[in-house]
């Protein structure tokens, strides 16, 4: 059979496979093993059949553990069924893992290895996650290409039929899930003759059935247990076997071969590396060229992790070896060594070989392995006495236990052509580039590897494309050091980043700007002329932006960049490689529609004409270098790691540099000017009402309002502008003249949303068009506000006490969550920094992972932030899952300590003296006043304490501060509280306890990209439920309400901001459990977020959306607890989903589904609003007044 | 002997004048064969908009394709099946239907913005099946720069594009607002236009005094408006031959009988039909019928013109003594 390749990347190759050889699939999304899933909901959708015919039924469940136990449940029954994970999802998967292995179950378990989250989370590699599952009785098989990903899915299939052990079939997260490249494509009939119908028979007749009645599962005692334990023995001993036979067969049927231990080196071998995964491929690479300079090295890639085939293992290493370095990408503190390392030592122990042998840890979540490390441990085994349990790749200055490598050893062969691409996550650059792979992998003998890095903000994110392309496969599996073709498709790019870093001598560069091709040069920072001049790069521009505005494609730049490498690079002739360009533009954007379609063309045909050869003087030209990365007030500690990490270069920290157990100062992002609007707003305090709106509205905290007092105004810029303050509500300032009013712009921190503009109610009269705030080009503005920003930013706030309860006072207070890196416009971020403007002085945050977690936590720099008195929210993140009890636990330990703090005075008043112990035991604190008051006697109690030498005094100096009430926050998306964390969330509603839970509802998985959750409403697609979901939302509320003593809150800030602010007033008052739920736009709604408030009005005029407060202190009253804060609906539900794209593909893919969607969902949203009256009207009793 | 009601419109000939215009009717193929039963001579498709199927293409190629591949762990935010209609594939899909379901003649009608949009969507619609096609001409111009000759001038090329481009019959939709209309339906004649259909009734611009918003809005057409028509058939009925369609007004059998004789051909209805009902053509059909009975008229070609600007037995009523007469009878 003549070979078929197809360019995809591990998840797709892996994917392929299972859903073909599966009828269950149940699944949920986590990164990066989502897409094997997305991918099979997508062909079962399409109705695309596994083997026997039969489209594979695909289930999205609540959590991984939910998975699990679909699983389960599913094989008990006698499907063929796989699932998809990662990580976390893994662990969540342990218990049931155990059963289906201890069951003898057939199953294969595919895995895209990722970091566990430990000190940090990671979405990046290392196999601490399949390490966890090593003692789960699975067989561990593992794949180090794109190509194995496919071929051992395949062999799992068959061994796990066979073997009766269930497998668990892993790669390397991202390296390989995510590695664009050209494989070969396992048939269907190739498959077909992989799997034994026999073996499915005798699955099929273990089944759970009624038929032939049996029992599992039992309770065993300890007469039964262990021999019952030890009856499956000989099954594991078959196990390796069964795989070896499998891939033999897979040899014959593909040519392809495999050895559960494979040796690749000199066959008189003296040193040997032992490692699994994608690592394996650049030791391959290392060890070749080595050899081929005859040294006598060799590398043993393990397939087979569990179980451990000691005597195939020894057998495969040479006896000639001498010294034996294991590679483990996971760390296990306190163990001898590392899972692989201990198993090897053993192995060779047993087998009775001698050897010396040692271990390290290496490419921990992700870290590079490049082969200058590899050398590093080839020449460290050659060492009398090498390291043992050493590192690599990083610098431990610290223990000392990393090894010295040479970050310039390159190996790379000069036929592979070798390009990295710098690009906005918005323009297209890593879709189009893997369009390339894709195309110059469709040519004979041309393999091409893609491989991507995206930095992790939300909004005006990097990414840099690594690609190679050459005509043998490509085993380099890091980052392209040495380019011959570098293009940055951003200039400001240049300003922040060594793009250059990795072009090689006489490579091309290709720049996007709009400056012409005589001029271009001068333009560049001095260290990129610098860079050009002495690596004698070829240097061509184009106005990429300007050629895409012209063929009406906004800022779409994909296609014209795409073509520009092709014109510069070579790889193909050009007039083959335009054909493919046009081609690949029909395939990609055929269902867009022929509009789509013709942009693109045009933009190709342009894109030639308007690339030029950039003029190069012989010297510099005198530009200015690059702005250092923080300014030099910046925090010593930004200044030494946080710069490292913004520009590009945390690899080069040692690990001196980090806290060790997690650690990490807050109010870093605003010394991270990402400078990324296109536009800013621009202020005409001619018409603003001082509403505040925009202030509020703002998902940056990037443009501000304040109160000045005309005193401060003394440094101010010329430019800076304030206009007199209208209310009476702060009487004067304290100078004792009338307040000023600023608003300010941060135009370095602003995304450009244009959601503040939208909000502006303050039109001029005469010219409407006009607001208080309109967007204007950024520049020439952006230096003027650079500097009014500096000044406003150091303008004291008003005094908190002073604040009153309205919206409008709510943004004078200053906001301890600002910059982060949410997407602009993003829904969640204003109602999270609204809390922090309330509460934020002393609020502990309890974060679900999701996005909130990452652009409240994603380093270089986070959002949360302290005030101007150095208080702000402590924020922790433990996991996905367990977020409301995580939470609820905060709040166990700040009463504890609150609890021991007031015991401690009381004992201690004698000492303390009765009107200081009094009005602190007994301080109300329910405003700020309060607030305030019981900060002053807390310090009067830490003054007095100093002077007294007891342990009780000394203990109670430790704990003062818990006297100041603490406000508790439990902050997360919709995947969290309604779906996989939702359990946890309905006890800590039960418990009573005095803590705050803000769910940000998006109606969908935001950050893994667009997951169904339950929280999804009636008619919107999404993944999982791509033709529109045709259930209800789950009311979260109404299931809150059901306990009676909980304060539920629905808001939709965008609709009506005033009843946010009260209902988040009410809730934080509210001494017991609070949950408000808030409706939050985003980017996965599909539609321009500037508009996010209009829908959001939307939502609530027809009744989608409802507003309400549910307070159980009115019922003391004898009222009703609920009170509808939303009129009854003034418009239909059609008109709030025809503007958004979730809604639309529905109705552009099914009209009739659509318009049946619709009525649904409006019938469901009257009926939840009939529920809702019934029960605002409802008459309750109470105890006290007995009616 | 029977009274001949039989007319010809676009090429075709039509059992009777009167059927429904372009409207939202046509989208529910139930209701197309109600409209068949109910006795319309034929069925006009509403207009293939080029602008809005070009925006909602890009659109969709904005909130949706530029949303992927920026981030790790999300390569996008929607699920890539959807298998999207966003094409001019729906609307030339409802025309094959049409054609499949009804025996009468179906029309299709397209509003373009490009030349290119032009030529291509009127090839689609006559490969679709259509029997003839109405060029919907409504263009707005707002560019000072362009002068009454240019604009005339810009939709008679696309015209003789199109008539080049198809072999159906090919008719064009027009606004009252010409200058000098009998010399523009002139040089529409000289084009080999099939028909002209008069008038287009447009989506105006209202203004919310409360929230300074623009409001595109509709309403369903009343008998007022035919009187606008009436003049503008008698007169251009008498100044080309090329045949005529009323458009806009039509709700009484009166009405149908009126536009005759002031020159049309063709009587289109849209807001009565949607207003009270399918079944409405048959009451306006045999309310003519009748009628032409009862005054011993032969045929609707006898009918139609029979009071237009030349053969009026008081022609002046149709120009400016129009305006004088209703002057004078205010004041006296």
């Amino acid at each position: 059979m003549s070979s078929r390749y197809v360019t995809v990347d591990g998840n797709e190759a892996a994917a392929s496979v299972a859903h073909r050889l599966s009828e269950v699939i149940a699944i949920y999304p986590i990164t990066p093993a989502s897409p094997m899933g997305e991918l099979s909901d997508e062909w079962s959708a399409n109705g695309k059949a596994n083997l026997w015919g039969q489209v594979p039924r695909i289930i999205e469940m609540q959590s991984e553990a939910g998975a699990a136990g679909a699983v389960h449940g599913s094989l008990q029954a006698g499907a063929l069924t796989t699932t998809f994970t990662s990580s976390q999802g893994l662990l969540l998967m342990l218990p049931d893992m155990l059963k289906i292995a201890g069951e003898l179950t057939p199953f294969v378990l595919h895995v895209a290895a990722r970091s566990v989250a430990t000190h940090a989370l990671s979405i990046f590699c290392d196999h601490s996650d399949v390490m966890m599952a090593r003692t789960t009785g699975f067989a561990e098989l593992c794949s180090s290409t794109v190509q194995e990903a496919q071929d051992f899915a395949a062999i799992s299939h068959a061994a796990t039929l066979k073997a009766r052990v269930p497998f668990l079939h892993f790669f390397d997260g991202f390296r390989t899930s995510h590695e664009v490249s050209r494989i070969v494509a396992l048939e269907d009939e190739q498959l077909r003759a992989m799997i034994d119908e026999a073996d499915i028979a005798a699955y099929r007749s273990r089944k759970l059935t009624p038929d032939a009645p049996v029992l599992r599962g039992t309770a065993q005692n300890p007469d039964a247990f262990f021999q019952a334990r030890e009856a499956c023995n000989g099954f594991y001993d078959a196990v390796p076997g069964h795989v070896q036979a499998a891939m033999d067969r897979f040899e014959r049927l593909t040519g392809r071969a495999y050895r559960l231990y494979d040796y690749v080196g000199a066959p008189d071998a003296e040193r040997v590396l032992v490692l699994m995964g994608s690592g394996s491929d650049a030791v391959r690479e290392t060890v070749d060229y080595l050899v081929a300079r005859g040294e006598k090295v060799g590398v043993v890639i393990v397939r087979l992790f569990r179980p451990f085939d000691v005597a195939t293992f020894a057998k495969a290493v040479p006896a000639s070896v001498k010294a034996i370095a294991v590679l483990d990408r996971t760390k296990e503190p306190g163990a001898v060594g590392e899972p692989l390392y201990q198993d090897v030592t053993t192995a060779f122990a047993e087998a009775g070989r001698a050897a010396r042998i040692i271990g390290g840890r290496y490419g921990l979540s992700s870290k590079e392995f490049t082969p200058g490390m590899v050398k590093a441990v080839f020449d460290e085994l050659k060492k009398p006495a090498p390291r043992n349990h050493f590192t690599v790749g990083i610098n431990d200055d610290v223990t000392k236990r990393s090894l010295d490598y040479d970050a310039s050893f390159d190996l790379e062969p000069p036929e592979v052509v070798r390009a990295v691409l710098y690009g906005l996550g918005s323009d297209g650059t890593v879709g189009s580039n893997k369009q390339t792979i894709k195309i110059i992998g469709q040519e004979a003998n041309r393999y091409a590897q893609g491989f991507f890095v995206y930095d992790s903000k939300k909004s005006g994110a990097i990414t840099v494309s690594h690609l190679r392309f050459g005509p043998k496969p490509i085993r380099s599996t890091y980052l392209v050091k040495s380019a011959s073709f570098v293009a940055c498709h951003y200039a400001p790019l240049l300003e922040r980043h060594d793009v250059l870093e990795s072009a090689a001598a006489g490579a091309t560069f290709l720049l996007n700007t709009h400056h012409p091709p005589d001029q271009a040069f001068k333009y560049l920072p001095r260290e990129v002329q610098e860079q050009v001049l002495s690596k004698k790069l070829k240097f061509f521009v184009i106005d990429a932006f300007k050629v895409a505005r012209e063929v009406g494609l906004d800022r779409y730049i994909s296609a014209v960049m795409q073509v520009c490498f092709f014109k510069l690079s070579g790889v193909l002739p050009m007039d083959e490689a335009l054909e493919h360009i046009r081609h690949a533009v029909e395939k990609t954007y055929g269902k867009r529609g022929s509009e789509v379609i013709k942009r693109n063309f045009a933009a190709i045909d342009a894109a030639l004409a308007n690339l030029h050869e950039a003029t190069v003087p012989t010297k510099l030209n005198g530009a200015l270098p690059r702005p250092p990365v923080v300014p030099k007030e910046a925090p010593d500690f930004v200044q030494r790691v946080t710069a490292m990490m913004m520009a590009g270069k945390g690899d080069l920290l040692p690990v001196s540099a980090f806290p060790v157990d997690g650690t990490w100062p807050t109010g870093t992002t605003r010394w991270e000017k990402r400078a990324i609007a296109l536009e800013i707003p621009r202020w005409d305090p001619s018409i603003c009402i001082q509403c505040n709106k925009c202030s509020l509205i703002c998902p940056h905290a990037a443009i501000r309002t304040q109160l000045v007092d005309p005193k401060s105004l003394g440094g101010a810029p010329k430019s800076f502008v304030t206009m007199d303050f209208k209310a009476k509500d702060f009487g004067n300032a304290p100078s004792g003249a009338g307040w000023k009013y600023a608003l300010q712009v941060a135009p370095d921190d602003c995304t450009g949303c244009g959601l503040c503009v939208n909000v502006c109610p303050a039109r001029d009269k005469a010219n409407p068009r006009h607001k208080a705030i309109d967007m204007a080009a950024v520049e020439p503005l952006r230096d003027v506000e650079r500097e009014n920003w500096k000044f406003f930013a150091e303008l004291p706030y008003v005094d908190r006490t002073a604040v009153g309860p309205e919206l409008k006072a709510s943004q004078f207070l200053e906001p301890l969550f600002e910059f982060s890196g949410a997407c602009a416009g993003c829904g969640e971020t204003p109602y999270i920094k609204l809390v922090t403007q309330l509460f934020g002085d002393r609020m502990l945050v309890a974060n679900a992972t999701g996005c909130t977690s990452i652009y409240g936590g994603n380093l270089p720099t986070t959002p949360w932030s302290k005030n101007q008195q150095g208080r702000g929210p402590a924020w922790a993140n433990s996991l996905f899952e367990d977020n409301a009890e995580f939470g609820l636990g905060m709040r166990l330990a700040v009463e504890a300590q609150e609890q021991l703090a007031r015991s401690l005075v009381t004992s201690l008043a004698p000492k303390l003296g009765d009107t200081l112990v009094r009005e602190l035991l007994e301080a109300n604190q329910d405003d700020e006043a309060g607030l305030a008051k019981q900060r002053g006697r807390v310090q009067a109690l830490k003054e007095k304490l100093k002077g007294l030498d007891s342990a009780e005094a000394k203990r109670l100096l430790g704990l003062a501060d818990a006297l100041v009430k603490k406000s508790v926050w439990i902050i997360g998306g919709d995947g969290w509280a309604y779906d996989i964390g939702y359990g946890g969330l309905d006890h800590v509603l039960a418990s009573g306890a005095n803590v705050n839970i803000l769910v940000l509802d998006t109606e969908v998985y935001s950050n893994t990209g667009g997951q169904a959750s339950k929280a999804t409403p009636i008619g919107a697609a999404a993944k999982f439920a791509a033709a529109g979901k045709a259930v209800g939302k789950k009311d979260l509320g109404l299931l809150a309400m059901s306990y009676g003593n909980v304060y539920v809150a629905s808001v939709a800030m965008g609709a009506k901001d005033a009843q946010t602010l009260k209902a988040f007033r009410e809730a934080e008052a509210y001494p017991g459990t609070s949950l408000i739920i808030a409706y939050s736009h985003c980017i996965a709604h599909g539609y321009d977020l500037e508009h996010g408030c209009e829908q959001q009005k939307l939502a609530v005029d027809s009744g989608v959306w409802p507003m309400y407060r549910f307070d159980p202190r009115r019922i003391a009253a004898g009222e009703a607890p609920l009170q509808l804060d939303s009129p009854t609906p003034k418009t239909k539900a059609r008109d709030y989903m025809k503007n958004e794209g979730r809604f639309r593909m529905v109705a552009l893919r099914d009209p009739k589904r659509y318009e049946d969607l619709v009525a649904a969902n409006e019938e469901f949203s009257a009926r939840r609003r009939a529920v809702y009256e019934q029960l605002a009207a409802v008459h309750v009793t109470n105890r006290e007044k007995g009616h | 002997m029977a009274v001949d009601l039989s007319t010809t419109w676009l090429g075709l000939t039509l059992e009777h004048p009167i059927f429904p215009g372009a409207s939202p009717l046509v989208d529910d193929l139930d209701m197309v064969r109600r409209l068949e039963d109910a006795g319309a001579a034929c069925i006009t498709m509403h207009s293939l908009f080029e602008e809005q199927l070009v925006a909602e293409q890009m659109a969709a190629h904005r909130h949706l394709d530029a949303w992927t591949e920026l981030n790790a762990e999300a390569q996008g935010w929607f699920p890539s099946t959807a298998d999207f209609a966003l094409g001019p594939d729906a609307y030339l899909e409802q025309i094959r239907k049409i054609k499949a379901a009804v025996k009468v003649p179906v029309i299709g009608s397209l509003n373009g913005t490009t030349p290119g949009g032009w030529l291509e969507y009127a090839r689609l619609i006559e490969q679709a099946g259509a029997s003839a096609l109405e060029l919907n001409l409504y263009a707005l111009p707002s560019d000072p720069q362009q002068d009454a000759h240019a604009v005339e001038q810009e939709q008679l090329f696309i015209i003789r594009k199109v008539k080049a481009t198809v072999k159906i019959p090919v008719g064009v939709k027009l606004s009252p607002f010409y200058s000098s209309l009998p010399h523009f339906a002139r040089s529409l004649e000289a084009e080999g236009v099939a028909g002209l259909v008069l008038f287009n009734r447009l989506y105006q611009p209202d203004i919310d005094t409360e929230t300074l918003a623009l409001n595109r809005v509709l309403h369903l057409s009343d008998p007022s408006e035919l009187l606008l028509r009436l003049r503008w058939l008698a007169i251009l009925s008498s100044r080309t031959k090329v045949p005529l369609a009323c458009s806009g007004g039509v709700h009484e059998t009166e009405h149908v009988i009126k536009a005759l004789m002031a020159g049309a051909g063709a009587v289109q209805v849209v807001s009565e039909l949607l207003k009270n009902g399918p079944r409405r053509i048959t009451h306006l059909r045999d309310g003519l019928k009748l009628w032409l009975e009862e005054h011993e008229y032969d045929s609707v070609r006898q009918l139609s013109g029979s009071m237009n600007l030349e053969r009026s037995p008081d022609p002046s009523g149709y120009e400016r003594a129009n305006y004088v007469k209703l002057l004078q009878g205010y004041h006296r």
